[in-house]
C-alpha cells in the first residue's frame, strides 16, 4: 500500500529508488531516531538531580562528626548522646559484663561478633554503638538508670522484642544485626570522636 | 458505553444545550451518575460504600487544604503549628478533628467496600479492572494515610516513620541506602518532613485521578448486584437517578452523623496521647502501634521473629507488602464462575472465617509482643495466606454452589412475592 513514507523524500537520491534498494532506516527514519534519542538522553540528564535531590544535603551531611566528653561515665553507667540526628550509646562495661560477652561462644550468634572487634584495643570496657535497632530503628532500652535491659543484660527493643547482650550482640527477637558500632577514635582517654 | 437501554442526555434549555455542543461535561455526568446509567434494580445498601468512599475522599481534600494554610512543614515549628491550629486558628479544632477523623472514616468506608466486593465477586470477570484499580487506590489510601500521620511530628509521628522507613532497610545490600534517600538523613528530620507534606498534599488528587478510572472501567460492565447474576434486560435495572442518588443520600445521612458523633464526642478515641507529646529522636515511647486501619498488617510484620534463608525481618516487610499485592491476583486465584457467596455456600463461610481471622490479626498487632501474642499472629496470619492460596483455589475448584436464578428480575421477585415468574408461568 503506498504510504507517505514510500514517497522520495526532498532531498533523496533518486537513484537509489533506481536500483530498487532501500536503506534501512532510511534517511528519514534515521532523523526521527536521532532526535528521540537525543530528547531521551536530556530527560535522563534532568531526572538524576530530581533523584539526587531526596539524598541527604549538605548541612545533614555536616552533622556527621560528634565529640563526647566521656569521663564522667563510671563503670556499669551508660549515656546516651547524639550523633547525626540518631541516639548514640555510650557505655562503661563492668568486669562482669566484659566476662558475660567473653564467654558467649561467638559461632552461635546470628552476627557473629566479639567484643574485642566491637571495641577499640585496650578499651575493651568502652562500648559504642548506635541507639537504634536493626530491626526497625526504635531506641532500645538499657541505657538510662533503671531501664529494661532485656534477658541478655545489655539493651531491650521495647517495639518488636529484640533482646541485646552485654556487646549490644543481637541474642534475641527480630533485629537481624548487633547493634552498629560507629567509626569512632579516642583523642584523649577521655575525648571521644565519633563519625 | 451503556446499555442499549439507557436514557439518552437531551438538554431542553437553549444554555444547556448550547454547553453541550461547545463542551458535552453535563452529558458526561448525566451518563455516569445520572438517568443515563441504569444500575441494577436490586442493590442493597452495601452499594452504598463507594459514594460513600468518593463522599469521604470529598471531605479530607476540603479539610485538607484548609489545614495546609495553617500547617507548617518544619521540623522546629510543624507541632507547635498543629497546637495553634487546635488552640488560636479559628475552628481550627474542628478542622483537624475532621481531617483525623476523616481519615478513619475513609478507611471504613474502603474496608467495607472491600469486603462487598469479596463477598459479592465484584472482582471477578468482566470487572477485574476495576478491582485492580481499587487495590491501587488502597495502595495509595495507604501510602498518603501514613505520611500525613507523620505531619504532626509527635511522639508516634516521628516513630511511625522510623518504622515505616526501616521497612526498606530490609531490602538486602541497597536497603539502608534507600532509607537514607528516602529520608533525606539519617533519621526522620525536616528533610523527612517536608517531602512527606509535599506528597501528602499530591496523593489525594492522583488518587482522585485514579478514581476516574475506576469508575470509567466500572461503566463498561455495569455494576455488579447481590445476585451476581449478568443484566438480561432493561426490567433488570434502574435509571442511577433519581433510583440511587436518593438510596445513596441516605447512606450518606447515616456516614455523617457517625462522622459528626465522632469528631464532636469523641475526637481523640482512635488516636493516640503519645501523639500530643512533641517527637523527641533519643526517646522511643514504651508501645508503638500504627493507627487502627494498618494494624492487621502491622500483625503480619510482627509474626515473622526467626530467620529462614532470609533474615526474619525481610520475610515481615515481605509478607506484609505481600499480603496486599496478593489482592492482584484474587480474580484469577478464584476461579469460580459464580459471584455472589449468597449462591456459594463453602465460601461464603470461609469468607466469615477471613474477616475474623483478620480482626485477631487486628488484635495481635495493637497487643504488646508477648509470646501468647506472638504465637496468634503468627496462626492468623499463616491463616491469611493460605485463604487466598490454598483454600480459595480448592473451595472454587470443589464447590457444588446453589443454584442461580434466571434473571435479576426473578430473584427480586421470588423474594417480595415468594414465587417467581417462572415458576408460575410453569403452574399456568
Amino acid at each position: 500500500m503506498a504510504t507517505v513514507d514510500d514517497r522520495l523524500p526532498p532531498g533523496e537520491d533518486p537513484a537509489l529508488l533506481a536500483d530498487d534498494t532501500f536503506h534501512d532506516p532510511r534517511r528519514r527514519d534515521f532523523i526521527n531516531i536521532a532526535a528521540v534519542s537525543f530528547a531521551g538522553v536530556g530527560a535522563l540528564a534532568i531526572v538524576l538531580p530530581l533523584i539526587n535531590q531526596m539524598n541527604p544535603s549538605a548541612d545533614v551531611l555536616a552533622l556527621s562528626t560528634t565529640e563526647i566528653d566521656i569521663s564522667k561515665i563510671e563503670p556499669g553507667q551508660a549515656i546516651k548522646a547524639s550523633f547525626r540526628k540518631q541516639p548514640l550509646f555510650v557505655r562503661n562495661l563492668t568486669p562482669k559484663e566484659i566476662a558475660e560477652a567473653d564467654a558467649v561462644p561467638v559461632s552461635s550468634l546470628r552476627d557473629p561478633q566479639t567484643l574485642e572487634e566491637r571495641t577499640k584495643a585496650g578499651k575493651k570496657n568502652w562500648l559504642i554503638t548506635l541507639g537504634v535497632c536493626t530491626h526497625l530503628g526504635c531506641v532500645p532500652l538499657g541505657a538510662g538508670e533503671g531501664e529494661n535491659r532485656g534477658p541478655f543484660g545489655g539493651y531491650f527493643c521495647p517495639c518488636h522484642g529484640s533482646a541485646y547482650d552485654t556487646a549490644a550482640r543481637i541474642r534475641q527477637g527480630p533485629a537481624p544485626k548487633n547493634l552498629v558500632v560507629p567509626e569512632y577514635t579516642f583523642n584523649s582517654d577521655t575525648v571521644v570522636t565519633v563519625g | 458505553m451503556s446499555f442499549p437501554w439507557a436514557k439518552h442526555y437531551e438538554p431542553k434549555q437553549p444554555l444547556m444545550r448550547w454547553v453541550d455542543e461547545k463542551l458535552p461535561l453535563p452529558r458526561l455526568v448525566y451518563n455516569a451518575i445520572g438517568a443515563g446509567y441504569p444500575v441494577p434494580r436490586n442493590l442493597n445498601y452495601f452499594w452504598n460504600f463507594g459514594v460513600l468512599a468518593g463522599a469521604a475522599l470529598v471531605c479530607q481534600i476540603v479539610t485538607g487544604v484548609v489545614l495546609a494554610m495553617h500547617y507548617a512543614a518544619n521540623g522546629a515549628v510543624a507541632f507547635g503549628s498543629v497546637e495553634s491550629i487546635m488552640r488560636d486558628v479559628n475552628a481550627g479544632w474542628f478542622l483537624r478533628y475532621a481531617h483525623a477523623n476523616g481519615a478513619s472514616m475513609f478507611l471504613a468506608v474502603v474496608y467495607i467496600h472491600i469486603g462487598r466486593g469479596l463477598y459479592y465477586g465484584s472482582y471477578k470477570a468482566p470487572r477485574e479492572m476495576v478491582w485492580l484499580l481499587g487495590v491501587v487506590i488502597f495502595l495509595l489510601m495507604m501510602a498518603t494515610a501514613f505520611m500525613g500521620y507523620v505531619l504532626p511530628w509527635g511522639q508516634m509521628s516521628f516513630w511511625g516513620a522510623q518504622v515505616i522507613t526501616g521497612f526498606f532497610s530490609a531490602i538486602p545490600l541497597v536497603g539502608e541506602t534507600i532509607r537514607i534517600w528516602l529520608l533525606g538523613g539519617f533519621a526522620p528530620d525536616n528533610a523527612a518532613l517536608n517531602r512527606f507534606f509535599s506528597l501528602h498534599y499530591l496523593l489525594p488528587f492522583v488518587t482522585a485521578g485514579v478514581i476516574i478510572l475506576h469508575i470509567w472501567a466500572l461503566h463498561i460492565p455495569g455494576s455488579n448486584n447481590p445476585t451476581g447474576v449478568d443484566v438480561k434486560g432493561e426490567q433488570d435495572t434502574v435509571p442511577f437517578h433519581p433510583y440511587y442518588t436518593a438510596k445513596d443520600g441516605v447512606g450518606v445521612a447515616v456516614f455523617f452523623l457517625i462522622f459528626a458523633a465522632l469528631i464532636f464526642f469523641s475526637p481523640n478515641l482512635l488516636g493516640h496521647p503519645d501523639n500530643y507529646i512533641e517527637a523527641n529522636p533519643l526517646s522511643t515511647p514504651a508501645h508503638i502501634v500504627p493507627e487502627w486501619y494498618f494494624l492487621p498488617f502491622y500483625a503480619i510484620l510482627k509474626s515473622f521473629t526467626a530467620d529462614f534463608i532470609l533474615p526474619a525481618k525481610l520475610w515481615g516487610v515481605l509478607a506484609m507488602f505481600g499480603s496486599i499485592l496478593l489482592l492482584f491476583f484474587l480474580p484469577w486465584i478464584d476461579s469460580s464462575p459464580v459471584r455472589s457467596a449468597n449462591y456459594r455456600p463453602t465460601y461464603r463461610w470461609f469468607l466469615v472465617v477471613l474477616l475474623l481471622d483478620i480482626l485477631v490479626l487486628g488484635y495481635v498487632g495493637g497487643a504488646e509482643a508477648t509470646a501468647r501474642n506472638v504465637i496468634m499472629g503468627q496462626i492468623a496470619a499463616g491463616y491469611y495466606f493460605a485463604h487466598f492460596l490454598i483454600i480459595l483455589p480448592l473451595i472454587s475448584a470443589s464447590e457444588r454452589p446453589r443454584p442461580l436464578p434466571n434473571s435479576i428480575t426473578e430473584a427480586v421477585l421470588a423474594k417480595h412475592a415468594g414465587t417467581s415468574p417462572a415458576k408460575t408461568a410453569m403452574a399456568g
